[in-house]
């Protein structure tokens, strides 16, 4: 399969993991940004090919995973009145809130669907007048342009029953956390190349040479990863803080302007909590004042749903690189898929799902390697 | 919206302990396992029910009979490559030849949905009897039920059978050795992508059929070739990776895949792919695993690339001599993952 089977090439690979080897002197702790970059990372055992100096550490760009407590809450508290059909992606649906989860208020007869996209959600719309459709709009810049794109659409079709609850969130804003807190140990980033298709990379500019770490926008697949690794350690080891674009063959500097324009059209940058990290200033999005209209916190009042997560919960840390999730102590314990202390656990995209399914054993990889 | 005590600090408890049915209770994963055992074999605890096959195996005046049962809730009832009729004929044919049966006899119940057309019914109830002929097996009992408009998805199939076991071999988890093979009969995917784009509408350039099959006659050439079989499984709901496990948590014992001997078809990688969903766990209808002695898989091989349903056999992995329940692939790149069980369905990822 063309730009996918280049990219898992055995060959490649293993030249990429000796010159690695071979540029690598000191300890580095670098950190990948996305969720998916984490899977194929466990998926391929590519930490398996690293020398024992570069550490990689898993950032918070896992969508589900940092959607705050508090949105799952008004969640869970919309998809269960009568007269709405509460429409979200599916990875959402077994995230715990307080109390249930989207799953259970499925079960006891809220109208709950998974849909692809929002303009699934807006077909529905069309199709039930007499409902109230909410799209429960999480993710990063990844999403926000096709959520932006049913907002519009529905503005120019004249829905009046096509309502978002938005919890959208942007990446450079947590960058900046993650870099700022005390407790940082991250030297580098590879940057999701999804997000900056959308975005391009010019916003992580500053962010480089503020903080004096390399950033490699990277893609997914084993050869991206190791490639933009690779880059990564040669700025460390040349004391080089600049952003560098692996993904090139998506990525280009000034992303889809198109897409930007749809995004800012429709929504505003605004200060939101993430799970596990707290407020992040002006690191979400809201919908402007000229589309209020469609926000279902408003038609719905959840104002006064302000849980807050407790201060033990440990994916916090998990989401900022400070502890991996094989060093968390309810990791595989007390904290599985199937009884998520967190929702890191829970998310397919979540780092402690990824050491579960793929190495929870992980001295069998070891004996395996032959 | 009433003013609830939400303004409170809370860590996410865990709510794996559903006490209601959701969704992924049904999709062959670890939540599913969980209740049958907490709920069905606690219950009715019984050294048949107690092997976890696809069929009982109960003797009766030394005839030694295999007995299944299952139901068919698939969206949409016609698809590429089959119906739901077909389907449910199939589908228990096959539970009844992975235990080493020849099936006999199967039951026909129906849960239809006030305003089913009698059109399609028919078509359904036509492609059940040309299965069943085909097989050379009787659908010999059966019962109606019409459930009120928006209780049920148009139409509901359960299907029983009723097996003979000409072989006094014990085909089970249990009977892996060191240094078996596993063999499949095929590609892997068709059937639940087959399916999915059909529903959600997806427009793929090569066109996916299901691979819907009766399994029965190619298992049987195997049998009266004598070939020593330790275990068989169709790879229905959560696919190859599932069943694997199952059979390596059964019989305390590692498997080792290669990834490179797996056929996925393009079409089918395609929508894995844009979907974030791993071909592994992905239904099919129409493909087994058999696992048998290494010394016997070149016959086993000759054998099954005779038959229609086997041309593209293939030894996908081994037994290993690890007493150690688990399920291992060698990737493409030459690295090693396990795989383990799914809690639910696969989801969709999100970007």
């Amino acid at each position: 399969m063309k730009y996918i089977d280049e990219f898992r090439h055995q060959q490649h690979v293993e030249l990429l993991a000796t010159v690695i080897n071979n540029t690598c002197t000191r300890p580095w702790t670098i950190m990948e940004l996305c969720g998916g970059q984490t899977h194929a990372i466990m998926k391929y055992g590519i930490d398996q090919l690293l020398p024992t100096d570069i550490t990689l550490v898993h950032g918070p760009g896992c969508p589900v995973c940092v959607t705050p407590l508090q949105a799952i809450d008004k969640a869970i508290a919309i998809a269960a009145l009568d007269d709405v059909i509460f429409c979200t992606f599916g990875d959402m649906l077994r995230v715990p809130g307080s109390t249930k989860d989207l799953m259970t208020v499925k079960a006891e007869g809220g109208d709950v669907r998974t849909v692809y996209s929002p303009l699934e959600a807006i077909t529905l719309a069309q199709q039930h007048p007499d409902k109230q459709v909410v799209f429960f709009a999480i993710g990063f810049e990844t999403t926000i342009p096709t959520t932006a794109m049913a907002v519009y659409q529905a503005e120019q079709m004249g829905l009046k029953n096509f309502r978002l609850l938005v919890s959208h969130v942007r990446v450079p804003p947590a960058m900046e956390a993650i870099l700022s807190s005390s407790e940082n140990r991250v030297q580098g980033f590879l940057a999701a190349g999804n997000v900056c298709v959308v975005m391009g990379y010019q916003e992580y500019l500053p962010i480089a040479h503020k903080y004096q770490v390399p950033i490699v926008v990277t893609g997914f697949e084993p050869v991206d990863i190791l490639q933009g690794i690779l880059l990564c350690i040669t700025q460390l080891e040349q004391g080089r803080f600049e952003v560098e674009n692996q993904y090139g063959r998506a990525v280009r500097k000034s992303g889809n302007t198109t897409a930007q324009q749809m995004i800012n059209r429709i929504f505003t940058p605004v200060t939101r909590p993430w799970r596990g990290l707290g407020e992040i200033a002006m690191s979400g999005f809201e919908l402007n004042a000229d589309y209020a209209d469609f926000d279902a916190e408003n038609y719905f009042q959840t104002g006064h749903i302000t849980t807050r997560e407790h201060e033990e919960c440990q994916s916090g840390k998990v989401l900022q690189g400070i502890l991996k999730p094989s060093e968390c102590p309810e990791f595989g314990g007390r904290c599985t898929p199937e009884s998520p202390l967190g929702a890191t656990m829970v998310s397919a995209e979540g780092a402690c799902a990824a050491y579960f399914a793929y190495r929870r054993q992980q001295s069998v990889t070891e004996n395996n390697i032959q | 919206m009433s003013e609830n005590n939400y303004l409170v600090e809370a860590c996410p408890l865990p709510i794996g302990q559903y006490d209601k049915i959701v969704m992924a209770h049904g999709g062959g994963g670890r939540l599913m396992q969980q209740l049958i055992d907490k709920l069905m074999l606690a219950e009715f605890d019984n050294d048949a029910l107690n092997e976890k096959n696809d069929s009982a195996v109960v003797t009766i005046n030394n005839a030694r009979l295999a007995f299944t049962t299952d139901s068919y809730v698939v969206k949409p009832l016609f698809f590429p490559g089959g119906d739901i009729g077909k389907l449910a004929v199939c589908g228990t044919l096959n539970d009844l030849a992975m235990s080493g049966a020849r099936p006999l006899f199967l039951s026909c119940s129906l849960i239809i949905e006030e305003g089913f057309a009698i059109d399609s019914l028919q078509k359904i109830i036509q492609s059940m009897s040309r299965q069943a002929k085909a097989a050379g097996v009787n659908i010999v009992t059966g019962d109606t039920k019409v459930v009120e408009k928006g209780k049920g998805d148009g139409l509901y199939i359960n299907t029983s059978g009723i097996g003979v076991l000409d072989t006094p071999m014990n085909i089970s988890p249990t009977m892996l050795q060191h240094d078996d093979v596993v063999i499949i009969n095929g590609d892997i995917g068709r059937h639940s992508i087959a399916i999915m784009a059909e529903r959600e509408g997806f427009k793929l350039e090569q066109p996916l059929e299901s691979d819907c099959a009766d399994l029965s006659g190619l298992v049987k050439l195997l049998l009266d070739g004598g070939i020593e079989i330790h275990c068989m499984r169709d790879l229905t709901r959560g696919g190859l990776a599932t069943a694997l496990i199952e059979i390596s948590t059964t019989a305390n014992k590692q498997i080792m895949l290669e990834e490179a001997a797996i056929e996925v078809p393009a079409p089918v990688r395609g929508v894995c792919e844009v979907l974030g969903l791993d071909p592994y766990y992905v239904a099919n209808e129409g493909r087994f695993i058999t696992v048998l002695p290494s010394t016997q898989a070149a016959q086993a091989l000759t054998i099954m690339h005779a038959h229609s349903l086997g041309k593209r056999a293939v030894v996908i992995g081994k037994v290993d001599a690890n007493s150690q329940a688990m399920v291992t692939l060698k990737n493409k790149i030459g690295t090693t993952r396990i795989l383990e069980l799914l809690s639910g369905s696969q989801l969709p990822r999100i970007c």
